[in-house]
């Protein structure tokens, strides 16, 4: 698993105070995120793979400073958004997810070979051709799974990724999630997801307000929201 | 452009990109320089009609790709009808509704990846003079991608506005379309970024 640490991490979005001094250390293979919306869970998550830089302190992923070397620890981390429409680049389903490999150095085939890959991994091998924007919700949050995945990154962030889905669409993503080799960090809401968590991070005002298993975190988080 | 592309195995889905775009821009100047007389117009649209049988497009699809320039033919019909002759009406509709539908045949037939990768390949030379084709294809993939999301969004608006009973204000379709479209453009640019686009 790789080391993902944040050290002294504050951010700030004008005047407003998002990230107050947070020290994690996450080694474990699923990562839990929770917490109200407006915490800083989701700044926190950006700050992973370098989309946003703290305002203080440093995250570094094995060693590499986010925000100093983000092109490098992007190759490493990859990035699931709670909306797929907003991710999905190309017309269609093999196409958006070539569009990933598109700087990778693969020559054609091995492109074509790993798109066949992901489309047959998340049954998506009769949508190859179609128009992305036609799937369903759940299908386009599967194929912006298989665009991340499809860079064999080592670890997944995903931030709300069945916050926009029905519960059938839901539990799909969240059964491919859990499927995944890779270390996840998932910020969620959906509390049920975290059950075969490993580890839970409570985000309250900025601050971590409980760190622990779910079977301990979930409860606190409750009583903290009333 | 906006994911038309019809899977298929037909000469035209074979034939490579760049030759075909090529081949587009030297029909539609072909076109435009001979077709002068209605039976002229008559004889390209049978040729186009067969190029679109030989790729096996069904007419519905071939129609629909068609249905968005109506009105403004339509239009430019009436102007010429009433400044020129019926005849020249004809014609320069004609000739415009052959370009539209040679340029739908070559989208329905080629992935735009291979489109884009053509576009890249062609502009390779002006590297030199600082253009970077990659990123002038990327533009162009986020172009064809905006087309069905920002429809998607006017759609979404016009549908609260009619919720509340806003059917006639400009305001509230423009406003919330405006700035939903905005926030898009920021998500994309994330998502884009964390997608490695901009990584060399």
């Amino acid at each position: 698993m790789s080391e993902i640490v944040f050290d002294a991490v504050s951010h700030r979005y004008g005047e407003r105070q998002v990230l107050r001094s947070i020290d994690l250390r996450l080694t474990e293979r699923r990562i839990g995120v929770i917490g109200a919306n407006g915490s800083g869970k989701s700044t926190l998550a950006r700050m992973i793979n370098g989309l946003l830089k703290p305002t203080s302190g440093t995250v570094t992923v094995d060693g590499v400073d986010a925000a100093r070397k983000g092109a490098q620890v992007r190759r490493k981390v990859g990035f699931v958004f709670t909306d797929p429409d907003t991710q999905i680049v190309m017309p269609t389903v093999a196409e958006d997810l070539a569009f990933s490999l598109r700087r990778s150095g693969l020559d054609k085939a091995q492109i074509a070979a790993r798109v066949q890959e992901m489309l047959e991994r998340f049954g998506l091998q009769e949508h190859g051709d179609h128009p992305a924007h036609l799937l369903s919700g759940g299908q386009k949050q599967l194929l912006a799974l298989g665009a991340v995945l499809i860079r064999r990154p080592s670890v997944i962030v995903a931030d709300e990724p069945t916050t926009l889905l029905d519960l059938r669409n839901a539990r799909t993503v969240a059964r491919a999630l859990d499927a995944v080799d890779q270390q996840v960090v998932v910020v969620t809401h959906q509390l049920a997801l975290l059950d075969t968590f490993d580890r839970v991070v409570v985000i309250d005002e900025g601050r971590v307000a409980f760190d622990g298993t779910p079977a301990d975190a979930v409860p606190a988080y409750r009583q903290l929201v009333g | 452009m906006i994911g038309l592309y019809q899977p298929g195995n037909s000469p035209l889905h074979r034939l490579p990109a760049g030759e075909k775009l090529v081949l587009l821009f030297a029909a539609i100047a072909v076109v435009t320089v001979i077709v002068r007389r209605p039976v002229a117009v008559a004889v390209a649209v049978a040729v186009v009609a067969a190029l679109f049988a030989v790729a096996g497009i069904g007419w519905r699809v071939a129609l629909a790709q068609l249905r968005p320039v109506v009105w403004m033919l339509a239009i430019i019909a009436v102007f010429q009808v009433l400044l020129t002759s019926p005849a020249r009406a004809v014609v320069v509709c004609g000739v415009l509704l052959i370009s539209v539908a040679l340029a739908a045949l070559v989208t329905l037939t080629t992935r735009v990846t291979d489109m884009l990768d053509a576009v890249t390949r062609g502009l390779g030379p002006l590297r030199r003079f600082g253009v970077d084709p990659d990123r002038i294809g990327l533009l162009l993939a986020l172009a064809i991608r905006c087309v069905p999301l920002l429809t998607s969004i006017v759609h979404e608006v016009a549908e609260a506005r009619r919720a509340r009973g806003l059917e006639w204000s400009m305001t509230a379709l423009v406003t919330p379309a405006l700035v939903r479209a905005l926030r898009t453009a920021d998500a994309m640019g994330e998502a884009l970024a964390a997608r490695g686009a901009d990584d060399d």
